[in-house]
């Protein structure tokens, strides 16, 4: 199996060997992190640019570690600091970075498709670190390795995925991953937050946090974008928090070895409680640990000799 | 004769050159301070691991071993449109000031070695650094030299040289015949 595509831009399109992969490729990739001297010359003189027009701290930093890791010089381009401000379109800020020759173009956009425009566009890979309510597959992708580090196995895992789920695109790769990859997948929220075709997924939908988590082996916690709590999904962070927060009472119907993740920020004490998020089952910080090596393999795939 | 497979090298030379190998390590290194050995993935592994096992049966010391991959210090990563799968690289201890004996069934152009030394100066200051190959096929595009050798094999550029060992072939031999596609 060897890599073919030009771009990252969903999991949607990725078959199981192409998952498998990127996992083997970030799980070789891990030690690095672990040296003294935290760096190999691989993508040395190449150049990758983040192109961020939401905000992000964890996911930018995560990409600009992976290029740095593997010497390649790292741009970020934040759409408040840039001619964003001042009415560039996507399409003509995209023309201007090609002109400087970047060997791959990273970008999170609130408009979901973005990248595959910009993919189509231009000549370097392109990879997507979230558009919209779409895709985030980098994330996705961290997030299996992460399962499949720690149970040493993708399939037959019942993993819940609790929260608003048609708004996030975490949750939209995470359930193409999964179910490619053979896991069981449920999901919770309030049924305002259920898009309502998700059984054609392939997965379980349950309106309470205790039948999804009953008999998990992974729980994986959603954030509640508090922003959308004036679009009356649900009628108060408290009232949400008392149905859908994970805390040290409902987690006992999870298995005993239950992982518990949440691709950050946490809201603790909305979608979960302080002494689960710093508890045992969590695997939160494992999954930011895992992010920079799943990253570096992106780049290490994507950045091919003489192009496609 | 020339474009059939020839074994040059059975089960038993295999095992006689390593025996060799062996003692000549210690003694060239006057025993076993300091000593380790990091084996080149994959083929450098398996003959890294047996001379470990020698080097126990003859002094009685298992001596540290780790393992490299060297992909990600390739100088013609950026030549290649598709990117070789990269193997783990296990070596959980600092090398500074350790004398490091590196082994790899085949010396070649020499590349290998090269991006090995390069990945080894990542992992500390080694005191000295050693090369130990079975074969030796001349053919060098860069100027290095091995330190122990099994057997020299003058080969032609138009030939390959496998190692096979057991651990991943089911046999040990040394096989040498015309280049695939040729």
């Amino acid at each position: 199996m060897r890599w073919e595509r030009k771009d990252m831009l969903g999991i949607r399109d990725l078959s199981r060997e192409e998952i498998l992969l990127i996992l083997d490729t970030a799980d070789s990739f891990i030690e690095i992190s672990t040296r003294e001297i935290k760096k190999v010359p691989t993508l040395r003189g190449k150049t990758v640019v983040n192109l961020f027009y939401e905000a992000s701290t964890r996911t930018r930093t995560s990409f600009e570690i992976a290029g740095k890791r593997l010497s390649a010089d790292t741009i970020n381009i934040s759409s408040t600091t840039s001619s964003v401000v001042k009415g560039e379109t996507l399409i003509d800020t995209a023309r201007n970075l090609e002109a400087m020759n970047p060997d791959v173009i990273v970008i999170r956009h609130s408009a979901a498709g973005a990248p595959h425009m910009l993919a189509a566009l231009v000549k370097p890979p392109v990879i997507n670190a979230g558009d919209g309510a779409h895709e985030h597959p980098t994330q996705a992708l961290l997030d299996m390795m992460t399962i499949r580090s720690k149970k040493g196995r993708l399939e037959n895992l019942r993993i819940a995925i609790v929260g608003d789920i048609a708004h996030s695109r975490v949750a939209r790769s995470n359930i193409h991953g999964l179910k490619t990859m053979g896991a069981q997948v449920v999901v919770a929220g309030p049924a305002t937050m259920l898009p309502r075709d998700m059984a054609l997924m392939g997965v379980e939908v349950h309106s309470s946090l205790e039948k999804a988590l009953t008999g998990a082996d992974v729980v994986m916690m959603l954030r509640i974008q508090i922003e959308r709590q004036q679009q009356n999904f649900f009628p108060s962070l408290r009232e949400y928090a008392r149905r859908f927060c994970l805390n040290g009472r409902n987690i006992g119907l999870a298995k005993e070895d239950v992982l518990v993740m949440h691709p950050g920020p946490i809201n603790r004490g909305v979608e979960i409680a302080p002494e689960i998020a710093d508890g045992p089952f969590s695997v939160i910080l494992d999954q930011v640990t895992n992010g920079v090596a799943v990253r570096m393999a992106l780049l290490y795939l994507l950045t091919g000799g003489r192009g496609f | 004769m020339k474009n059939k497979k020839r074994i040059v090298m059975d089960a038993e030379g295999i095992d006689r050159s390593l025996t060799r190998i062996a003692y000549e390590i210690l003694e060239k290194n006057k025993g076993l301070n300091d000593l380790v050995l990091i084996g080149i993935r994959t083929g450098g592994v398996y003959l890294a691991n047996r001379l470990r096992e020698k080097i126990a049966a003859i002094e009685g010391v298992e001596v540290p071993m780790g393992i490299l991959d060297i992909t990600l210090y390739r100088d013609d990563l950026s030549r290649i449109d598709r990117k070789p799968r990269i193997g783990k690289t296990e070596i959980a201890f600092s090398l500074d000031n350790l004398k490091v004996v590196l082994v790899d069934d085949v010396l070649f152009t020499g590349r290998t070695i090269r991006a090995a030394m390069d990945a080894l100066i990542d992992f500390g200051r080694p005191r000295l650094i050693q090369l130990a190959v079975l074969i030796d096929r001349g053919h060098r595009e860069l100027p290095i030299r091995a330190d122990f050798v099994g057997k020299n094999l003058p080969s032609s550029l138009w030939e390959d040289v496998s190692v096979n060992l057991t651990e991943k072939h089911g046999a040990d031999e040394v096989v040498i015949e015309p280049e695939a596609g040729e």
